[in-house]
């Protein structure tokens, strides 16, 4: 008994002491980065690449620079499997961590995300993915979409689709497809698509694709050569992709008139169907390559180092480098953040701010290592994407390689049906908050 | 009236129209259905030996596949690779023969239900730690699968048909064929009945249940290996695949748990009927419906006999 007591009392002791002790100044001077990744499961193919750019990014601020403004970064990723989920459980996980921003990486998870966004003080960085309609920052304070939504993609897909056939007014009597994954992601372009079929007289089909028969498309290939449509515009995600690449390449569609939204033009996606996707096509808004003072300093101080997953020779592919412009945009958010408020452990409303007043011009893009990587990218209080220019790139058979200029969105086209969508949003969700939340100055 | 004209009479005149189309569409879906064949036998296979439903036979053809492949990767030559994942299969067998059965012979279905279950997340596991989580490119050239397609000239229009789902076919047709003669004609066969009657009685009348596990299990592995040469070859080798084993079970509703033949006339069916179910009235509802026309079908089929095509009749007194 008097032994117990003596443990007990020892115990105690202890825990009183531990308390009463400062913890260590470490501990405050990091910024808390979660990353939402998925490294397992059906969609890995795609996620692998792009949580390593992520990662290795961040890590190099770490290593080169000590992280941000003299503040470490604390990098952990949460494997969310692609699945909603175990996204928002991950985000119950990180939320109580003092995150200063969550990258859900996945439109399902984001969908999940958005009414608690605010709540929580907490912004999201949907990065060319999520609720289109979530780009209008007077109704969506807290999520942000740069550099440009699922339906500026499809309205530069219509462009180059126009481009191609002589003009808008040679798409009347044409078939237009979009291949999707039947889920939120794979559905986000289709009311800009069928908005513009009325204006523009083509016929769209629709062809979706259930995550169970992503590798099992035999079906939906025998309606396309039904249909025979003269354009098929892809927006599938992991397995489905290179599939889908395979199939057009074994059905004989003609590869330089399917197109790949961004998230459909990995190397693996298009490796997959041989020799036979030579021409396939997919929209892109940065680089591929490693030629870049930035990447190379990743492979310096991260790849060389063993501090990351990724192979060196899978540095600057397509969808890693999607991983590094993320990271960018996360680093950058959080520097102006800093900036702006003279802070230097920021918290989640600082980076809102930050992220609100973001403009990366190619000066800027020059400082960091990353000149003529991507362009410039401006955000402001109203407009959380800035709907940028995007590019077409082409699979010569081993690589991607540029095939167009910048191509404009069709802003005007875009902003109007986005902010009714955004508006509906707000008027379908009762008691969804106006927005209080002041204006910086870009910055 | 219009509706009832497209589900009636459009879709049929379709077929009379282009019969091309039709000829397509049902090759696709024999091609399919050998393929659903394929995965439903894994189950089959061992459901018949231990009554177990193999939760785990999905992620199988996946680690077979992964090993396959990644072998080549570490410049393994393709024959040897496939001789070393058959290897790799059989002592995947005799673990689990050792470590998740044998400890629970006797004891009820559904504790060996879900020990699947743990060695479905194992193998997960294992596979991603070994050969990481990418996609990887089926080595079909290496494994001198024919590569290509011929377009024939029939009712006026082109079928195209690919020579690696001609390979699938037959590939797929002598397996079964071999594993229907072994498992009705040999003794070990025979003792494979009487396993998956009875533990206890077959116990009792000398056979080996630790033989017949690791037979069955090792068997199913090879099956598990095809199915991923062959599925691997329409796509790529992923974790995805393991989605495509739950295309199984509306095989398996249909034919039965017990009956190869069964695997091999439900995956047919289901194959054909979900092709032309998709192609012809798809359109109607906007398309995405093989996803769950299969469980239709193999449920209209149950209304009339439950035990599947050619599955076991149970009677049991009350």
């Amino acid at each position: 008994m008097a032994f117990r007591k003596l443990c007990l009392g020892a115990l105690t002791a202890a825990l009183a002491g531990a308390a009463s002790l400062p913890l260590p100044a470490i501990a405050q001077e990091t910024i808390y980065v979660p990353l939402f990744t998925y490294r397992t499961g059906p969609f890995a193919g795609s996620g692998i690449p792009v949580a390593n750019g992520k990662h290795d990014y961040l890590m190099m601020l770490n290593e080169r620079d000590g992280g941000i403004g003299g503040v470490k970064l604390v990098i952990e990723e949460c494997e969310t499997g692609y699945d909603t989920k175990k996204g928002v459980e991950c985000y119950e996980a990180v939320k109580s961590k003092g995150p200063v921003m969550i990258n859900p990486w996945s439109t399902g998870i984001t969908l999940q995300l958005i009414p608690k966004a605010g709540v929580d003080k907490i912004p999201i960085l949907s990065m060319a993915y999520g609720l289109s309609a979530a780009a209008d920052g007077n109704v969506f304070p807290w999520v942000f979409y740069p550099p440009a939504t699922y339906w500026d993609g499809a309205s530069v897909f219509l462009k180059h689709v126009a481009a191609t056939e002589g003009g808008f007014d040679k798409l009347k009597g044409k078939t237009i497809g979009l291949i999707h994954l039947d889920a939120p992601y794979g559905k986000e372009p289709i009311p800009f698509l069928e908005t513009q079929a009325k204006e523009h007289g083509f016929n769209l089909k629709l062809y979706p694709v259930a995550a169970q028969d992503m590798q099992n498309q035999s079906s939906i290939w025998l309606n396309i050569r039904r249909d025979r449509p003269d354009w098929l515009y892809i927006q599938g995600w992991g397995a489905m992709n290179p599939t889908a690449v395979k199939e057009a390449a074994r059905t004989g569609f003609p590869m330089d008139r399917l197109v790949g939204v961004w998230f459909a033009g990995g190397e693996d996606d298009a490796r997959a169907g041989g020799a036979g996707a030579k021409g396939y096509k997919s929209l892109n808004w940065h680089a591929v390559g490693a030629d870049f003072p930035a990447l190379q300093d990743i492979i310096k101080h991260v790849v060389d180092k063993g501090k990351s997953q990724t192979p060196k020779d899978k540095v600057g592919e397509n969808y890693y480098n999607r991983g590094v412009y993320n990271a960018m945009l996360i680093a950058e958010g959080i520097r102006n953040a800093q900036k702006i408020t003279g802070k230097k452990v920021v918290n989640g409303e600082d980076v809102r701010r930050g992220l609100e007043s973001l403009n990366i011009d190619e000066a800027r893009l020059k400082e960091l290592g990353l000149a003529g990587f991507a362009a410039p990218v401006k955000v402001t209080c109203s407009d959380h994407s800035g709907h940028h220019a995007i590019y077409i790139q082409q699979w010569d058979g081993t690589k991607w390689v540029r095939a167009s200029d910048w191509i404009e969105p069709m802003r005007d086209k875009v902003r109007p049906m986005l902010e009714a969508a955004a508006k509906d949003y707000a008027e379908k969700n009762t008691g969804w908050p106006k927005r209080t939340e002041p204006c910086d100055k870009s910055s | 009236m219009d509706l009832l004209f497209k589900i009636f009479v459009e879709p049929f005149a379709l077929m009379v129209s282009a019969p091309d189309l039709l000829a397509q569409t049902l090759w696709e879906g024999l091609v399919g259905g050998v393929l659903y064949a394929l995965i439903a036998l894994g189950f089959v296979l061992i459901f018949k030996a231990s009554g177990v439903f193999n939760f785990a036979q999905g992620i199988m053809v996946v680690f077979a596949a992964l090993t396959l492949v990644g072998l080549h990767e570490k410049g393994v030559p393709a024959v040897l690779a496939l001789l070393l994942t058959i290897a790799v299969m059989f002592v995947l067998a005799v673990a689990v023969e050792r470590v998740v059965l044998k400890p629970l012979v006797n004891q009820p279905d559904i504790i060996l239900f879900m020990a699947t279950f743990g060695l479905t997340y194992f193998l997960v596991g294992l596979g991603e730690l070994i050969f990481g989580g990418e996609p990887k490119v089926m080595i079909t050239r290496e494994l001198f699968l024919p590569q290509g397609a011929t377009d024939l000239q029939l009712f006026g229009g082109v079928v195209r048909i690919q020579h690696i789902d001609v390979a699938a076919a037959v590939v797929a047709s002598l397996m079964i064929a071999a594993l229907a003669v072994f498992f009705s004609k040999t003794r070990i066969g025979r003792a494979l009945r009487a396993v998956a009657d009875s533990h206890k009685a077959a116990l009792s009348v000398g056979i080996s249940l630790d033989q017949i596990w690791i037979i069955v299990w090792f068997t199913a592995g090879i099956v598990a290996l095809v199915t991923g040469i062959m599925w691997g070859a329409r796509s790529d080798v992923s974790f995805a695949l393991q989605i495509i084993a739950l295309k199984a079970l509306p095989v398996l509703i249909l034919g039965g748990f017990t009956s190869i033949p069964g695997a091999i006339v439900g995956g047919l069916i289901i194959g054909v009927g979900e092709k032309i179910g998709e192609f012809y009235w798809g359109p109607l509802i906007g398309g995405g419906i093989e996803t769950w026309l299969a469980y239709v079908i193999a449920l209209l089929f149950l209304l009339y006999r439950p035990q599947g095509l050619f599955g076991e009749k149970i009677i049991e007194r009350i």
